[in-house]
């Protein structure tokens, strides 16, 4: 096609200049609403400025105008071809209540896999411990835990705290933390294939499995579970919830009976994945609380039965929010169905 | 959508317009990456150090608690609320001049940003290297790492579209070519712009060249422009294949300016 460059850009110039003011405005707001007569103008110009491009395509020169144009032509495209709903304005609570909960139901078979992957990590600790004392020291690599549990129970109970003052809110934000970086880690090992996942989940349960297991036969159940339910009710659930997360990853990565493309898989999984991130962060959050400020005072200073009780309390209002909480039956079966 | 070996992405709209994305190598991601990292140093330590023992009133427990949870944050909130506020660039990324993008050139949605963030750790391994990330991003068809592809997310680089400085590498001197303009314009018609670049870029870059080379290689672009054109023999004779370049270049490049040319007159006139 033979045209007049320099007619051409005199007579379209305009046009893509206004083109550009319309974008420059999507770039200051992206929530930016046009009217009708607005979006009507918006497509013909990016129509306009799309067949330009399409006639400079074929034309040698003019490198510089062709480059603004697929610059002007892609960010045109970016806001026209959007066909995904936007992501709506960050509402905590709500995410917390209602986003957090539906995506645990959705891939609950991936929480019930990590629970049992975790189970399988106990039942092995707990194995290894009862039947081998030496592996304590193999299995359980934590200082304050090496020890004789009833040793350890009778100085704490002497004291009747293990943190000494002025140490709490240092020592939750370090739990928090932890915590966080453990389960956001297992999640993104999901891209592993899943297998640092289970690893990860497998190990843990080993830690928990060998720990319980040793404070049992030592006949520090009563303590074990008023140390451990207060913050355990809600932090040990969190992790399983990172290894749903990493679990559903890797169910997308592998794709295993989908037809649909790995790009396909992981977008319909990622929102999911995020909203999962969110609940155990904000569950890590509390649990880090509740460890440094409730789990570290014992008897005679804060009764067993409390500690124990309110670590209940903890479980019962974790599984009404993972399971009842924005519950649309009606919606969910259909989806099942 | 397809891309080519020069590692760019070409993106074609449902109205048959295509629009090319050039991707970021591994390279230039990880310099923008040791910026950012500066850049969370520097702030987690500004903010540890300097701001908050203003608020020691509270307590030293306190400040302390906070500061690990600036720190813990900073590095995974830094480059969520930067790449999503300032669309996809981080200040690394807005030094580099890269840009985080949907694969398909749409704009980016909060997950995606937060999910190609979190993913980060596994990219960082071994020992925050970026070994499995890098490695990954090498291999990768769209130069992703673990992130952007459970995101589905690309880092392109924004082009530069400043264009050269014609009067000063083509100066006001008689084009015999124009004297045929039925010619120029098939010229202009038949090479492709990505011809049209290799004979502007050996002009603009002739001083890099030894001088036996630089014969040789106008000599063989020189050949190639002469078989999509044949010009007169009265418009060739006497000319130097580095100044068939130039008269090429002048026509393809300056169709719009100079409309007389300064020497022809006299020229013709002798």
């Amino acid at each position: 096609m033979i045209i007049d460059i320099p007619k051409f850009i005199e007579a379209e110039k305009p046009y893509w200049e206004e083109l550009e003011a319309i974008l420059e405005l999507f770039e200051r707001d992206r929530d930016r609403k046009m009217d009708l007569a607005g979006i009507k103008r918006f497509h013909y110009l990016y129509q306009r400025a799309s067949s330009d491009l399409g006639k400079l395509m074929t034309f040698s020169s003019r490198t510089g105008i062709r480059s603004y144009l697929e610059t002007l032509v892609a960010k045109a495209y970016c806001e026209i071809h959007e066909t995904r709903r936007h992501s709506r304005k960050f509402v905590p609570h709500k995410w917390f209540l209602k986003n957090f909960p539906k995506a645990f139901r959705a891939h609950i078979k991936a929480f019930y896999l990590s629970v049992a992957i975790t189970l399988a990590g106990c039942l092995f600790g707990g194995l290894a411990v009862s039947l081998d004392p030496d592996a304590k020291s193999v299995v359980v690599n934590f200082s304050h835990l090496m020890g004789d549990p009833s040793k350890r129970v009778e100085q704490e109970e002497k004291n009747g705290i293990t943190l000494s003052g002025g140490q709490h809110a240092l020592f939750s934000s370090q739990l928090m933390a932890n915590n966080i970086r453990v389960s956001l880690f297992a999640m993104a090992l999901g891209m592993t294939l899943g297998t640092g996942t289970i690893i990860i989940l497998f190990y843990n349960g080993v830690i928990l499995g060998a720990v319980a297991v040793d404070y049992m036969l030592a006949g520090e159940s009563v303590f074990l579970f008023g140390w451990l339910l207060p913050h355990g009710a809600v932090e040990i659930p969190a992790i399983l919830l990172g290894g749903q997360a990493g679990l559903v990853i890797a169910g997308a990565v592998i794709g295993y009976g989908s037809n649909m493309t790995l790009r396909k898989r992981l977008a319909g999984i990622s929102k999911d994945v995020v909203a999962l991130v969110y609940g155990l962060s904000v569950m890590l959050v509390w649990a880090g609380i509740v460890e440094s400020f409730f789990s570290q005072y014992h008897e005679p200073v804060m009764p067993y039965s409390i500690k124990i009780g309110f670590g209940i309390i903890e479980l019962f209002v974790l599984a009404w929010l993972l399971f009842k909480s924005g519950a649309d039956k009606k919606v969910e079966k259909a989806v099942e169905q | 959508m397809r891309q080519n070996r020069e590692n760019i992405l070409i993106i074609e709209t449902p109205e048959g317009i295509e629009f090319s994305l050039r991707l970021a190598g591994p390279v230039i991601r990880c310099l923008a990456w040791a910026v950012d990292l500066g850049c969370i140093l520097a702030m987690s330590y500004i903010l540890v150090t300097k701001i908050f023992p203003i608020f020691v009133v509270f307590g030293s427990d306190i400040i302390s608690a906070v500061s690990v949870l600036t720190f813990f944050a900073m590095s995974i909130v830094y480059g969520v609320m930067l790449e999503y506020f300032w669309r996809g660039q981080t200040l690394g990324k807005r030094i580099f001049k890269l840009q985080v993008m949907d694969i398909q050139g749409l704009n980016l949605q909060l997950h995606q940003v937060i999910l190609r963030n979190i993913i980060r750790p596994v990219d960082k391994l071994p020992a925050l290297f970026y070994a499995f990330g890098g490695l990954i991003c090498f291999l990768s068809r769209y130069s992703q790492r673990l992130g952007d592809v459970a995101a589905n997310t690309i880092v392109v680089r924004i082009i530069d579209t400043n264009e050269p400085d014609l009067d000063q590498l083509l100066p006001d001197k008689y084009n015999s070519f124009r004297d045929y303009p039925h010619l120029a314009g098939r010229l202009r018609q038949r090479v492709s712009p990505h011809e049209a670049g290799i004979a502007l870029r050996a002009l603009l870059r002739r001083d890099e060249f030894e001088l036996s080379a630089r014969i040789d290689l106008f000599k063989e672009i020189a050949d190639w422009f002469k078989e999509i054109v044949k010009f007169p023999q009265e418009a060739v004779d006497g000319i130097s294949d580095e100044q068939y370049i130039r008269n090429v270049v002048d026509v393809l490049f300056r169709s719009d300016v100079k409309k007389t040319q300064p020497a022809a007159s006299a020229h013709k006139s002798a």
